[in-house]
């Protein structure tokens, strides 16, 4: 065991350990496994006798129209004939956008004045972006519910006054992990010099954080952009309260849960393979780092 | 540049570099007061968006918990925590995030450390990071019905033991809609997060320590007692915190796998959101308030665990 051949790293590793980490490997593989194709299999058990995709097409079909649920999307209110599936999908994906606009909007050049005229406030902004972990999903909810929907603020009984809630709530949800990608991204470049060489050239502020500062943190923008996708698609808490009429992908993942049988399997399936499909685009963007040590509230 | 400006200007001086400024004298007039207060503002729409959205509404379930039916200042809301079933929900929900965050941390350390030391590379590891990162952003409501499909009563895995094995899993009192249910799904994202806080602090322990230890006679087995683990155990109790916080407030898995059958305190809470038979406003305050207190205490122990983390694995 004490052979000193660390230079040459782990191929000479001692079969012992490696037995040990395969072991590891295996249990650990297995636990993350097994549960995604035992539902799998059962998600194309839908026909009896049969295996087949039909929990995925009746999911996933656009039925005759006359058959189909008519939901209102808003803030701009479209008038939809398309299954849950889609009608919901398109509700969350809005507010994901909007949620990363807002959160873009305010968090690039928070960050980017900290880092270039306000270094003094990095200590404050740690504590701020440490807050958002001491207030779980459910009691969040509670507050703004409790604060939003009396006088003076009565959010809750109008449609925008709803969505602003849910947003602001996705923001600071998502905001320490945006907040911690842009100032890493800042970080990585030169903010000091870009900035005086565009304010030399007479460049507005608006126009160093929109044309500067913004494109050179592309990367830390879309993956923050990403990682809000991956965690307000399928989120629960704050939309089982806030729109109680399963307007979002989240809700309609319950409801779907309590009165299906196979189309749940098929729609684990297919949120696993989102969230899939975002980490990967992380992942992409981030050329082999792995900062996508993140989770969302359950 | 801006810091050398002031010295100059209290000093009255101008260095070389700055003949420029003096030919445009503007800049110079400006008090640094003035300049700080503008710089000031530039925090204004970050301010208010944490004020409106999380701040406020904190200082509304805080002062909500001390307040009674008509608004004077009371403790019986916090007294009020101290029934029987409320601190049994707390209980279950210590419980059930505690045993979850030392086995997630102890499954994902030991992972990350095959993926790392234990000489599992290239594919392996980036499989399991991918693996791992898409498992700790999978909760939730899917997740839920990943683990009834699977360990439901007519689920896979009792089928298959009954079939195969003779084993009974329902029989003998296992039942996925109880606590350790809970505690099972709950792993399923725990244990990945661990994975990824720990494989860049396995990647920090530097080989060269390894050679020193060996030059000094130390089995691989020494290494691991006397400088492996004693430098990852700020950053894996740090981690296990995390885990903690993590599961504590976890809501739409319980919602979706057990439902009323175990009461966890965020159910508890969201019951108290739609208003039910046990409705109290004073109290579902300081249900709230108890939630921020433990998660606040773990966050301050995670924070300073995090201090004596970097002092031995900074890049």
């Amino acid at each position: 065991m004490a052979t000193p051949s660390a230079s040459s790293s782990s191929r000479r590793k001692p079969s012992l350990t490696r037995i040990f980490a395969w072991a590891i490997f295996i249990v650990c593989a297995a636990y993350l496994i097994v549960p995604l194709l035992t539902q799998f299999d059962y998600s194309l058990r839908a026909k009896r006798d049969q295996v087949g995709f039909t929990a995925y097409t009746n999911v996933l079909a656009i039925p005759d129209p006359a058959k189909a649920v008519t939901v209102e999307t808003s803030p701009p209110k479209v008038a939809l004939s398309l299954p849950k599936f889609y009608s919901s999908l398109l509700f969350s994906c809005l507010m994901a956008v909007l949620t990363i606009v807002v959160n873009t909007a305010i968090i690039v050049p928070t960050a980017y004045w900290v880092q270039y005229r306000l270094p003094r406030f990095k200590p404050a902004m740690e504590f701020f972006t440490v807050l958002p972990f001491a207030i779980p999903g459910i009691v969040l909810t509670f507050g703004l519910l409790r604060t939003y929907s009396g006088p003076p603020f009565n959010l809750t009984n109008t449609e925008l006054g709803t969505v602003v809630m849910l947003v602001g709530a996705y923001s600071i949800l998502v905001m320490p992990y945006t907040y911690r990608a842009v100032d890493t991204g800042l970080r990585a470049i030169d903010i000091r010099t870009l900035t005086e060489a565009a304010r030399s050239l007479g460049a507005g502020w608006p126009v160093v954080i929109l044309r500067v500062i913004l494109p050179n943190l592309r990367v830390a923008v879309l993956s923050a952009a990403l990682l809000t996708f991956a965690i307000a698609i399928g989120e629960f808490t704050f939309v089982n309260f806030l729109f109680p009429d399963e307007r979002a992908f989240g809700s309609y993942l319950a409801a779907i849960g309590r009165n299906k049988i196979f189309e749940p399997a098929a729609l684990t399936i297919i949120s696993f393979l989102m969230v899939w499909a975002a980490v990967l685009l992380i992942q992409r963007l981030g050329r082999g780092g792995n900062q996508t040590q993140v989770t969302g509230i359950r | 540049m801006n810091q050398t400006l002031r010295v100059c200007q209290t000093l009255r001086v101008c260095p070389l570099y700055m003949d420029t400024a003096i030919a445009t004298p503007a800049p110079l007039q400006r008090a640094p007061s003035r300049q700080v207060s503008w710089a000031w503002l530039g925090m204004l729409p970050f301010l208010l968006l944490m004020f409106a959205f999380l701040i406020y509404p904190s200082l509304t379930i805080l002062s909500g918990s001390f307040r009674g039916q008509e608004g004077e200042f009371t403790l019986d809301n916090i007294a009020g925590l101290f029934q029987a079933n409320i601190l049994a929900a707390y209980r279950v929900s210590l419980e059930v995030s505690a045993i979850t965050a030392v086995v997630g941390a102890c499954m994902g350390a030991l992972l990350a450390y095959a993926i790392t030391w234990g000489g599992l590379h290239g594919r392996v590891r980036s499989g399991v990071i991918t693996f791992a990162s898409v498992a700790a952003n999978f909760g939730g409501i899917p997740l839920a019905f990943a683990f009834i499909t699977l360990m439901g009563r007519t689920g896979a895995l009792p089928v298959f033991l009954r079939n195969n094995l003779g084993i009974d899993l329902y029989g003998n009192g296992f039942s996925i809609y109880t606590v350790q249910g809970l505690m099972l799904a709950y792993l399923y994202f725990q244990f990945p997060l661990m994975v990824l806080i720990m494989v860049p602090a396995f990647d920090g322990l530097k080989r060269e320590w390894r050679e020193a230890a060996a030059n000094l006679g130390g089995s691989s087995l020494d290494f691991w007692r006397y400088v492996g683990i004693p430098i990852l155990l700020p950053s894996f109790l740090g981690a296990t915190v995390l885990l903690f916080g993590n599961a504590f407030g976890a809501y739409a898995t319980a919602e979706a796998l057990t439902g009323s059958k175990v009461d966890v305190i965020t159910r508890v809470i969201s019951r108290q959101i739609r208003g039910d038979v046990l409705y109290n406003p004073g109290l579902s305050y300081a249900l709230a308030l108890g939630m921020v207190v433990i998660l606040a205490i773990s966050i301050a122990l995670y924070v300073w665990l995090q201090r004596i983390t970097t002092r031995w694995l900074r890049q």
